[in-house]
C-alpha cells in the first residue's frame, strides 16, 4: 500500500469516538467507562431501562452536556476535534423544539434559519417537507391546535430537510403511529445510506435499519 | 458572494429570523405585551392616589415612581423570556445553531424590550399627566425611559437565563437584577429630575446611553453562559 492510498484512507475516516465516558447525576454514577466509535453509515441505538441515563449520554455527545467525565472525538477529513461541529449535528430531544403559538412552516423556518442558514431553502421545501409527513393540511395552523403526534411530525420534518452529517434523536417515535414510525425509519435508512451517522434512543423496535447495540446496563456501576 | 460576506448574511438571517419569531409570538399572546403596560398605569394611579392631592409632593417623588414601576414592570415580564424555549426545546435548539448565538440572544432580548419597553414609551405623556408633570417633558421623559427599560431588559435577562430552569424564579431573578440595577436607577432618576426642573440634560443622559450600550454589548455575553448552565441542568 501506498503512502497515497493511505492517506486517502485516513482522510475518507469520518466519524465519532467516545473514550471512557462517565456521567454522574444526582450523587448516582449513571454509566462509567463507556467507548464507543461510529463511522459513516452507521445507526447506534441506545439501550437502556428508564432513568439509565440515555438522554443524559445523548445531550453530553450533542455537546448540551459539559457534566462528564472522558473525551468526545469527532474527526472530519485528517481533522480531530473535540465535539462534533454544531453545522453537521442535528438533535431531536425530548423534548422537540416546536412552539406553539406558531404555525408548522413559522417553526420550521425558524429552525432552518437557525440551523440550515447557508443551504437556501425555499418556502416550498418546507411545506413538501411537511406534506410528506402528512401535515399538507396543517401548514398554517397554530401548533397548539394539533395533537402530540402531529407536532411531534412537524419536529421530525427536520429530519426530511437536513443535510447534518449526525442525527441524535431522543424517543423520535413518541406519539407517532405505525405508519409515520416507517416512514421515519425510512429516512434514517436513507441517512445511512448517504453516509450520514445516527444515534437513537428508543423503546420501540425498529426494523429495516441496520443498528448497533449499546446497552448502558453494561456500564453501570457493578456491571462486568 | 465570498465566504466572509455570506457569513455576514447569515448572521443578520439569524438575528432576524430570532427577532421576527418572538415578535410574532409576542404579538399572538397579546398579554405579553399589554400586561405590563397597564400594571405601569395601574400602579402609577395607587401611588397619585395615596399621596393625594398634595401635587408638589407628587411631583418631587415623581422620577422615582416612575422608575421604580418601570423596573418591576420589566422585571415581572422578564420571568417569561426564556421560559417557553425553555420549556418545548427551542432553547436547546437555538444553542446548537451553528449560527452566532451572540445575535440570537441580543435579538431576543431586543425583542422583549421591544414589547415591553416600548408601550411603556409611548404611554410616557399620559404617565406625565398622571403624575402632574408638564406634558411639555413628554419626549425627555420618553426618551430617558426608551434608555432606561432597555437597561433594564437587558441587565434582567442575565438573571432571567440564570433562574429559567427553576421552577419558579420569579422571586429569586429580582433578588439577582436589583443590584445590578442601581447605577440605572440613580442617574434615571436624575434624568427625570432635571427634566422636571429645567436643567442641562447632557450630563446625566450621556451616563444613560453609556450604560444601554454597555447593557447592551456586554450581558448577551453573560446571557449565554446563564443559558448554557440552564440547558445542562
Amino acid at each position: 500500500m501506498t503512502i497515497d492510498t493511505i492517506n486517502s484512507q485516513i482522510r475518507s475516516v469520518t466519524g465519532l469516538e467516545l473514550c471512557n465516558i462517565s456521567c454522574e447525576k444526582a450523587y448516582r454514577r449513571l454509566f462509567s467507562g463507556l467507548s464507543v466509535s461510529l463511522s459513516a453509515g452507521q445507526c447506534l441505538r441506545i439501550l437502556g431501562s428508564n432513568g439509565s441515563g440515555k438522554t443524559s449520554l445523548l445531550k453530553i455527545i450533542a455537546g448540551l452536556s459539559r457534566d462528564f467525565e472522558g473525551v468526545i472525538h469527532w474527526q472530519v477529513d485528517e481533522r480531530s476535534q473535540a465535539f462534533i461541529n454544531k453545522s453537521e449535528l442535528l438533535y431531536l430531544g425530548h423534548l422537540t423544539g416546536v412552539k406553539a403559538s406558531l404555525t408548522p412552516v413559522e417553526n420550521l423556518s425558524w429552525w432552518v434559519s437557525l440551523c440550515l442558514p447557508t443551504y437556501h431553502l425555499q418556502h416550498k421545501d418546507i411545506c413538501n417537507a411537511l406534506s410528506q409527513l402528512g401535515l399538507g393540511c396543517e401548514l398554517n395552523t397554530p401548533c397548539h391546535l394539533l395533537s402530540a403526534g402531529q407536532q411531534r411530525r412537524v419536529a421530525l420534518a427536520r429530519l426530511i430537510l437536513s443535510q447534518q452529517k449526525v442525527w441524535i434523536l431522543d424517543e423520535p417515535f413518541t406519539a407517532i403511529d405505525p405508519l409515520g414510525i416507517s416512514q421515519v425509519e425510512h429516512y434514517i435508512k436513507q441517512h445511512q445510506s448517504d453516509g450520514g451517522m445516527a444515534i437513537i434512543t428508543s423503546h420501540q423496535i425498529i426494523h429495516h435499519v441496520e443498528l448497533l447495540h449499546l446497552d448502558l446496563a453494561d456500564y453501570q456501576q457493578g456491571a462486568k | 458572494m465570498s465566504g466572509t460576506e455570506r457569513e455576514h448574511a447569515s448572521s443578520f438571517g439569524v438575528f432576524a429570523a430570532v427577532f421576527f419569531r418572538d415578535l410574532t409570538i409576542y404579538f399572538r399572546y397579546r398579554g405579553s405585551w399589554i400586561n405590563p403596560l397597564f400594571f405601569i398605569l395601574m400602579a402609577i394611579t395607587l401611588f397619585a392616589l395615596g399621596i393625594g392631592a398634595d401635587s408638589k409632593a407628587v411631583l418631587a417623588y415623581s422620577p422615582s415612581i416612575i422608575w421604580v414601576i418601570a423596573l418591576l414592570a420589566v422585571l415581572l415580564s422578564l420571568d417569561s423570556l426564556f421560559k417557553s424555549d425553555f420549556d418545548d426545546g427551542s432553547l436547546e435548539q437555538l444553542l446548537l445553531s451553528s449560527q452566532s448565538l451572540y445575535l440570537a440572544v441580543l435579538a431576543k432580548t431586543l425583542a422583549h424590550w421591544f414589547v415591553t419597553g416600548l408601550p411603556i414609551v409611548i404611554a410616557t405623556p399620559l404617565l406625565s399627566l398622571m403624575l402632574g408633570i408638564s406634558v411639555d417633558i413628554a419626549p425627555q421623559m420618553g426618551l430617558g425611559l426608551l434608555l432606561g427599560t432597555g437597561i433594564l431588559s437587558f441587565i434582567g435577562a442575565i438573571g432571567a437565563s440564570l433562574t429559567v430552569s427553576l421552577g419558579s424564579g420569579g422571586l429569586l431573578l429580582s433578588l439577582l437584577s436589583m443590584p445590578l440595577y442601581v447605577p440605572a436607577i440613580i442617574f434615571g432618576s436624575q434624568y427625570i429630575q432635571d427634566a422636571i426642573n429645567g436643567w442641562p440634560l447632557m450630563p446625566s443622559l450621556s451616563m444613560l446611553i453609556g450604560l444601554f450600550l454597555a447593557a447592551m454589548v456586554l450581558s448577551p455575553l453573560a446571557i449565554i453562559g446563564g443559558l448554557r448552565l440552564s440547558v445542562e441542568a
